[in-house]
């Protein structure tokens, strides 16, 4: 059985998941796209570039570091593909590196990309600035506000950041004009897509760029520990760190797959972002896949503490992999999510992204029916970006007076 | 009722045919239908009624603050097909201008059916084509429906021939490679493409995204079997918010003079 797209993007069976449902105007450069993209891959000079590029720059390949306290803790083996240290502070920067790459290698000189948390919107704007292209990031206002250092940076960057205030306000609507402004500026402009979702051939295109996630974790895997792990946990929003972990292990049926989606305030309470878990099959930015939708087919509104996870569609790969029984979807929520962050920085001196929180929340769940078995989690990110809510979160910031030891 | 009667008619006057569209639902579902009534009254040979979406990538802020305030408003896809039905009642054919997700969702075979039953003439499908559209290719073949497809600047003549090839009605051409909005000139891409369209089929051709008054609906019309006039009209409802009976005056008036419009790009009438 192949997980991967045919050649017209379907995964699963034709008309299943995926598949390209875009306007006219775009189709041409989703060929070129398809078609530089595919010659890149079986390009020696393109693929040792984009091997150099990560190496050097990137900090890739990421560490797998043996979490013993947490693992302790727990009562499994909890094994965290550091993501988090890569340049950038993500996952991300190997998608937008090699999409930069292609960028160049096709003659456009200008990149846009739609951004949530602003991790992808930083990685794209730091691709373009290395690589010498410009850069304009759309970002919903709602985000914006939440994540202003990650808009700093991106300006810091070079990159022109633009507030979007339709719709909700959030990674859907920045998406929406991204599209807008690629379909007026075709010519000269690439759209660097921030996650494996989107029309064909976004989701094969950015697995193949973030698939070293997953390639590297089952070599480092085997290497420190002689066999495979028992199951793999990542977070899920567009899910491109989770297919990217996914990806090294898809044949291996033993290695049970899990992605966890952004839960909210709880799924029964209809505020949260499980669009697997909760969601219905439709079409939403150029496939078809999971939606959260009502019963008009009109989007609803995602919810989670976490930016980046804030998102009501997902990557059909990741829909497909779920109809198929290949991987289970769970939804963590955001109380869960961020109990996991203290825990991790508290054992292990690991501050995670809020987003990789809820794999590592996943995992410590997936711990109490796996007693001894070994865990490995896509740490995708780092929680830099996340001290604003942890300090409202866990009420923190207020340093003792000085006299808290003389209490007693 | 198929749109090819509305072209052949306008052919047969040696003048392109006027095609007007509103948000069912907006600036209410009543206020919709009062509005584009009067744009028939006025002379629209042809009306596209958008169903507004939540996700609107190919239009404008013109036309997605008006299918946001529609939603807002609580406008449901049963409603636009009322709106469709009193619309058709007129005997001007009645589209409707669609993202897909709300038609799967609806079901694809049950909205071609209803669609029918409301006397729409068929679809106008901007985010899906031919090659991804079979299913409800075969829905439109079952229920005797338009299927408009687009075709753009940067098709190419095989996309151009697949396309034209699937369509029913008339060709949908997107003149300008940006999203739907008033622009102070027509652009110069709509010629080439037309010329293009033309070579692969004898459907008509109407062109979209740009056209806001008399004038250039005249240059279009010189070329084009249809000019396609949306964010324009759209304006003038939302100039008049709050007094729907002086923005149906300026419908009217908008849409005359885009009649005159595409009278004049013949030599029909004088410019």
């Amino acid at each position: 059985m192949t997980y991967d797209a045919d050649q017209l993007g379907w995964f699963g069976h034709e008309g299943a998941f995926g598949g390209r449902f875009m306007p006219e105007a775009l189709i041409a450069a989703l060929d070129e796209l398809d078609t530089e993209w595919r010659k890149a891959l079986a390009d020696e000079t393109f693929t040792h570039e984009f091997d150099r590029m990560l190496r050097e720059y990137a900090g890739v390949p990421s560490m797998l570091y043996d979490a013993t306290r947490l693992s302790e803790r727990v009562g499994a083996r909890i094994l965290l593909k550091r993501e988090d240290l890569n340049h950038t502070g993500a996952h991300k920067i190997r998608n937008v590196l090699g999409q930069a790459l292609l960028t160049r290698r096709m003659g456009k000189r200008r990149v846009i990309a739609e951004t949530g948390a602003g991790q992808h919107g930083v990685a794209t704007a730091t691709a373009a600035a290395y690589l010498g292209l410009d850069c304009t990031v759309y970002m919903g206002k709602v985000d914006t506000e939440r994540q202003a250092l990650n808009v700093a940076r991106m300006q810091l960057l070079g990159a022109e950041v633009i507030a979007v205030d339709t719709g909700s306000a959030t990674l859907k609507d920045a998406i929406n004009e991204a599209f807008r402004d690629w379909v007026a500026n075709v010519d000269h402009t690439a759209y660097l897509f921030g996650t494996a979702a989107g029309p064909h051939p976004f989701p094969s295109l950015v697995l193949s760029f973030v698939r070293g996630i997953g390639d590297e974790s089952r070599r480092q895997c085997l290497d420190l520990t002689g066999r495979l792990p028992d199951a793999v946990a990542a977070c899920v929003g567009g899910g491109s760190n989770a297919i990217g972990m996914f990806a090294g292990f898809l044949d291996d049926r033993d290695v049970a797959l899990y992605g966890f989606e952004a839960g909210g305030d709880g799924v029964d309470t209809g505020r949260h972002a499980a669009t697997i878990f909760a969601g219905s099959v439709g079409v939403l930015h150029g496939s078809r896949t999971y939606v959260l939708q009502d019963d008009d087919g009109q989007t609803v509104e995602s919810h989670s503490i976490s930016a980046g996870l804030d998102y009501p569609g997902v990557g059909p790969q990741h829909s497909h992999l779920s109809a198929s029984g290949r991987a289970s979807y769970l939804p963590v929520t955001d109380a869960e999510a961020m109990a996991a962050m203290r825990v991790l920085a508290e054992t292990e001196g690991i501050i995670p992204a809020i987003e990789s929180a809820h794999a590592v929340a996943g995992a410590m769940r997936l711990a109490e029916e796996r007693q001894g078995q070994t865990i490995l989690v896509s740490l995708s990110g780092r929680g830099d970006k996340d001290m604003g809510t942890a300090l409202d979160w866990f009420h923190l910031g207020t340093a003792d007076d000085g006299t808290a030891g003389d209490d007693q | 009722m198929s749109t090819s009667t509305a072209f052949d008619r306008a052919r047969a006057e040696d003048r392109a045919a006027l095609v007007g569209y509103l948000p069912a639902g907006f600036p209410t579902v009543e206020g919709s239908i009062e509005a584009l009534r009067a744009m028939v009254d006025a002379g629209c040979d042809v009306i596209e009624i958008g169903l507004p979406y939540s996700d609107p990538v190919m239009d404008g802020p013109t036309i997605q603050a008006a299918a946001q305030q529609a939603l807002e408003g609580g406008v449901r896809t049963g409603d636009v097909l009322r709106v469709v039905e009193a619309v058709a009642a007129t005997g001007t054919p009645t589209l409707v201008m669609t993202y897909w997700n709300p038609v799967e969702r609806y079901g694809v075979e049950a909205f071609a059916r209803d669609l029918s039953a409301a006397g729409g003439a068929g679809l106008i499908t901007p985010d899906i084509t031919p090659d991804y559209g079979q299913q409800w290719i075969a829905a439109a073949d079952e229920h005797d429906l338009d299927k408009v497809f687009l075709i753009a600047p940067s098709s190419t003549d095989e996309r151009i021939a697949m396309t034209t090839a699937a369509c029913r009605g008339f060709v949908y051409a997107t003149a300008v490679m940006g999203v739907t909005g008033a622009r102070t000139t027509t652009s110069e891409l709509a010629g080439p493409l037309v010329a293009r369209a033309k070579a692969a089929t004898s459907l008509p051709i109407g062109v979209g995204l740009g056209v806001s008054n008399g004038a250039q609906a005249a240059e279009l019309a010189s070329y084009a079997d249809g000019v396609i006039v949306g964010s324009a009209f759209v304006r003038a409802v939302q100039e008049h918010a709050g007094d729907l009976a002086a923005g149906t005056r300026a419908l009217s008036a908008l849409t005359e003079d885009l009649a005159h419009g595409v009278r004049a790009g013949r030599g029909a009438v004088r410019a």
